[in-house]
């Protein structure tokens, strides 16, 4: 059961395309990563998404479909912005990579929830309140501090407090950029698996927006790898985890030390990110790949479907052959 | 009590007073400092007005130098003291009226005009800064802040004279200057108060129209850079409705530099606002001002700046509490 | 790419208008004299209060005084007391800012204290009282330095702000726990990246001089007898030009000094977009165009 359909998303910034044709999918209840460095365009396809891209971004082509479970599917990157007003927040809610500066510093936390809650839904102020303390005791807040202001909450709490404000109308789908980048180790893994816990409970979908492999192979069900703007591999997380096809996945597994799994060499990947203003009109990830044949520089590769792996790199027809010829 | 002190409000106040003790000691100290001999010459100024007694001569060097045999020290304690009796002495321009009397009947003129007309300004700028400040780079933004720079720039003096030729002297729609008809009684009268509107219409106009610009560039420059945060990003992705997201969110947070920033504007509005009136006649502190100056009435002339000086320090502690009441985060200790 | 030039051209013209400006000050009074063969003093020089002709371009004063040659020699003193009004308010004000933005100890906040006491005192009140002592004695510069010196504070207030928080930065601290000496650190990395805020200051303490300079002279505060944009004011409202409609005499000064404020605003357009990258992104992106994809039906 799909969710969201993603086709051939492309996002630009003037003339450099920061985002070119992605397409997934993300199925209803599932946690659906996107993994990229900076640059990659993880956090444009996040704000395309939710169409809260600002100029000079602009989504020069594409479709997002969001299809509920209880009506007609809805086309995000067409829609008029009053029917975008009614999808948000009650249907798609975000949480933000900084919780600091994505909640208002002069307004009460329980008004922040209060305004979201009563944009969608025809209650009292009192009752929102209610609600607003409601949500804050899922995170793991006191319910009396919904009379605060963000900066008397610790970094912890305010970001527990964005991810139950996302909670706020019940959404089908919640977009999360980096929520934990901003919190110490313990308290990321605190928020985890409250998150977990909650979508488990509530049954939402998640499309979770990361640089971190670690975080998202323990997180998600299925995992997009983003390099340059493009997918270059989608997989179940422990695919990409035990056997990711794309030499960058492959890069970024073997860069991060296993905390359940047998001892391997680390290894980083060489060279630098590449300036979208000048990509090469073959692979992108050629000048860094350990593997790259000539051929590499010149054909830009699409994905390819293998049994429920997507993979977009040239040498992956034959090595996939050759390794199910040997496996067998 | 130690407590008690370390509080903002506490500080705040003891800031104001230390501010206004400058003030005071500034009006003793200038006329010691300066070349000529001010007390000399009032003297001289009020003894062809009429006979100076002891106590009077006393007065004027208490509060201009020039006494022999005394200490500085003993001047500055006597000054002090007859600052805080409000005794200023005599102007010379309006002999033998009292200065304190004198800036008297001029302080609710001004008060009234440049109160009600920064009032305007400030909620008319910052209405407008917020209309060109949401979508930066728009036409509306565009022309607006060539507009507003050129009315920035405009001395609020001259516009003060374009006003008065346009539309008390050519047209014909307002009267060429004064706070109120000559004939009508001053007081809580119809007669009165329409008369002193149609008075400060021109004066007020001015001040509007010189100083409107600057809290729209100040507001406009912050909404566009508070346009791009993150929890205004985030309102909108809430679904609320887009006034909400302006008002509640946005302008919210990007007036607040405007209020904590209000001193330094309101000091150029008071000055400009004094020249303001010295061209319309208005009998408030700024046609005082000139009549001090254009006379050499030096105990006038400390007089006002006194009063102007502590109003504005005033307005400027109002303006400062307030601003504890709409940013929350700067009132932690308090 | 247009806007951007947009933004280019606005700062080019605020330049040439400024350039333009600083000649007629440094030439203008002699080629008025010599070209045109009109003084700025000279009475009966026409009939009074004559509009604007081929003899007098801008007409005559109620004295017969050609009011060309009156606004070309004022311009000298407007902007040199603007210049050196200007540049004494900056140094002030970025010494005052440097330092008390820069120390965290009582030294620090002594002259934070002294910045806001001279911020919270209004300026022109006290420049009238200081000029009402001094009655124009020492010339343009008096009244230069005296408007220097009542009119850093604001920009004291914004250099500090920006100073603290670059103390912070990685760079200045780094400076700092080298052990380079602290004026080195101030004026190696501190001053440089202040150096578009400081020019944004110099150019309106400059117009700002020059509107105070016009304002003290216009209440008869300055030296009625020297030529300038304010004594054209003073005398063309106390000799009655607005009740003869002579508007050939009290628009030029004023406008004069709009000229010059308008042309600083735009080149401070400039200096914000060299500082703000972001503003010139924003500039140059503007708003998308409603989008032309075409709607692609979902299939339920």
């Amino acid at each position: 059961m799909t969710l969201l359909e993603v086709r051939d998303l492309v996002v630009e910034y003037g003339t450099v395309r920061a985002v070119d044709k992605v397409s997934f999918d993300v199925g209803r209840g599932e946690i659906f990563g996107v993994l990229g460095e900076s640059g990659s365009g993880k956090t444009t396809l996040m704000t395309a998404i939710t169409r809260l891209q600002r100029p000079p971004a602009r989504i020069a082509g594409g479709t997002v479909a969001y299809r509920p479970a209880d009506g007609t599917p809805v086309e995000l990157v067409g829609c008029t912005p009053k029917q975008l007003r009614e999808l948000r927040w009650e249907r798609v809610a975000v949480v933000f990579q900084s919780a600091m500066s994505s909640l208002n510093p002069v307004m009460r936390v329980g008004t922040q929830f209060a305004d979201a809650i009563r944009a969608h839904r025809s209650v009292k102020r009192a009752e929102a309140w209610d609600r607003a303390a409601e949500l804050l005791e899922l995170v793991g807040i006191p319910r009396d501090r919904v009379g605060s202001y963000p900066h008397e909450l610790s970094g912890g709490m305010r970001q527990r407090a964005a991810i139950a404000l996302s909670l706020a109308c019940r959404p089908d789908l919640v977009v999360m950029d980096e929520p934990t980048t901003a919190v110490d180790v313990v308290m990321q893994r605190q928020i985890l698996d409250n998150l977990k816990e909650l979508q488990a409970t509530f049954g939402f979908s998640v499309l979770f927006v990361t640089h971190d492999l670690s975080l998202l192979v323990e997180l998600a069900d299925r995992i997009m790898v983003m390099y340059a703007g493009r997918a270059v591999e989608i997989a179940s997380a422990e695919d990409i985890y035990r056997d990711p096809q794309h030499p960058y996945t492959q890069g970024l597994r073997d860069s991060f030390p296993s905390l359940h799994g047998p001892r391997r060499e680390l290894r980083g990947i060489g060279g630098a990110p590449p300036d979208l203003r000048h990509l090469p009109t073959g692979c992108a990830f050629e000048p860094r790949c350990p593997q790259r044949v000539d051929d590499c520089r010149e054909t830009l590769p699409l994905l390819i479907e293998r049994d429920r792996t997507q993979a977009a790199c040239l040498l992956l027809d034959d090595r996939l052959e050759v390794r199910h010829a040997g496996s067998r | 009590m130690t407590r008690l002190l370390g509080t903002p409000f506490v500080q705040r106040i003891g800031f104001y007073l230390l501010a206004a003790w400058s003030a005071v000691t500034i009006n003793f100290v200038l006329p010691r400092l300066m070349p000529g001999d001010p007390a000399s010459a009032i003297l001289f100024k009020m003894s062809e007005l009429g006979p100076v007694s002891d106590q009077q001569e006393e007065l004027v060097h208490r509060l201009f130098g020039g006494a022999r045999g005394q200490s500085w020290w003993h001047e500055y304690v006597s000054y002090l003291n007859g600052i805080l009796h409000l005794d200023f002495g005599r102007s010379i321009s309006f002999y033998p009226a009292t200065v304190s009397s004198v800036v008297k009947s001029g302080f609710l003129w001004t008060l009234l005009l440049v109160g009600s007309a920064t009032v305007i300004a400030f909620v008319l700028g910052t209405s407008l800064g917020i209309v060109a400040g949401w979508r930066p780079g728009r036409a509306v933004d565009s022309v607006g802040s060539l507009v507003s720079i050129f009315l920035h720039s405009l001395p609020y003096f001259w516009v003060a004279l374009i006003l008065v030729y346009v539309f008390a002297f050519t047209l014909g729609w307002f009267p060429l200057s004064g706070g109120a008809d000559i004939g009508v009684v001053p007081g809580f009268t119809p007669d009165f108060l329409n008369s002193a509107v149609r008075h400060a219409m021109l004066p007020a106009a001015t001040i509007v129209l010189t100083s409107v610009s600057g809290w729209m560039i100040h507001m406009r420059n912050m909404m566009a850079s508070v346009v791009n945060e993150d929890y205004v990003l985030l309102a909108q992705a809430k679904g609320l409705a887009g006034h909400r997201v302006v008002f509640s969110y946005a302008a919210r947070n990007a007036v607040l530099p405007s209020i904590s920033g209000f001193a330094v504007s309101i000091g150029m509005v008071v000055g400009g606002s004094l020249l303001t009136e010295m061209v319309f006649n208005y009998p408030g502190l700024g046609s005082l001002l000139n009549q001090a100056i254009v006379n050499v009435d030096y105990p006038l002339m400390q007089g006002l700046f006194l009063i102007i000086s502590l109003t504005v320090l005033a307005a400027n502690f109002v303006v400062d509490s307030l601003y504890v009441l709409i940013d929350p985060r700067t009132r932690e200790a308090a | 790419m247009k806007r951007l030039m947009g933004g280019d051209r606005k700062v080019t013209v605020g330049l040439v208008i400024l350039a333009v400006m600083l000649l007629i000050a440094l030439v203008g009074p002699v080629l008025v004299s010599l070209v045109l063969g009109q003084s700025p003093t000279k009475l009966h020089a026409g009939p009074a209060l004559a509009g604007p002709s081929a003899d007098h371009w801008l007409g005559t004063t109620s004295s017969g005084v050609d009011v060309f040659a009156q606004f070309i020699t004022g311009t000298r003193v407007s902007v040199f007391v603007g210049l050196v009004g200007g540049t004494i308010s900056t140094f002030l004000a970025v010494l005052f800012g440097l330092v008390s933005g820069y120390h965290t100890g009582r030294t620090g906040a002594a002259l934070t204290g002294f910045v806001n006491i001279f911020l919270v005192i209004p300026g022109l009140p006290l420049l009238l009282l200081i000029a009402s002592y001094t009655r124009g004695r020492g010339g343009w510069a008096a009244v230069a330095l005296i408007i220097g010196l009542t009119s850093w504070a604001g920009g004291a207030r914004v250099k500090r702000a920006q100073t603290l928080s670059l103390r912070n930065r990685d760079f200045v601290a780094a400076a700092r726990y080298s052990g380079d000496k602290q004026s080195r650190v101030l004026f190696m990395e501190v001053v440089p990246h202040l150096a578009p805020v400081i020019a944004s200051t110099f150019l309106f303490a400059v117009v700002g001089s020059i509107a105070a300079e016009a304002g003290l002279d216009f209440i008869g505060a300055g030296n009625t007898n020297t030529v300038s944009w304010g004594t054209m004011l003073y005398w063309a409202q106390s000799q009655g030009a607005l009740q003869s409609g002579a508007w050939w005499w009290f628009l030029p000064p004023g406008l004069g000094i709009a000229l010059v404020g308008t042309a600083a605003g735009l080149v401070n357009f400039g200096i914000d977009e060299l500082s703000d990258p972001r503003r010139r992104t924003l500039r140059a992106g503007s708003r998308p165009k409603r989008r032309k994809v075409r709607r692609t039906e979902v299939a339920a």
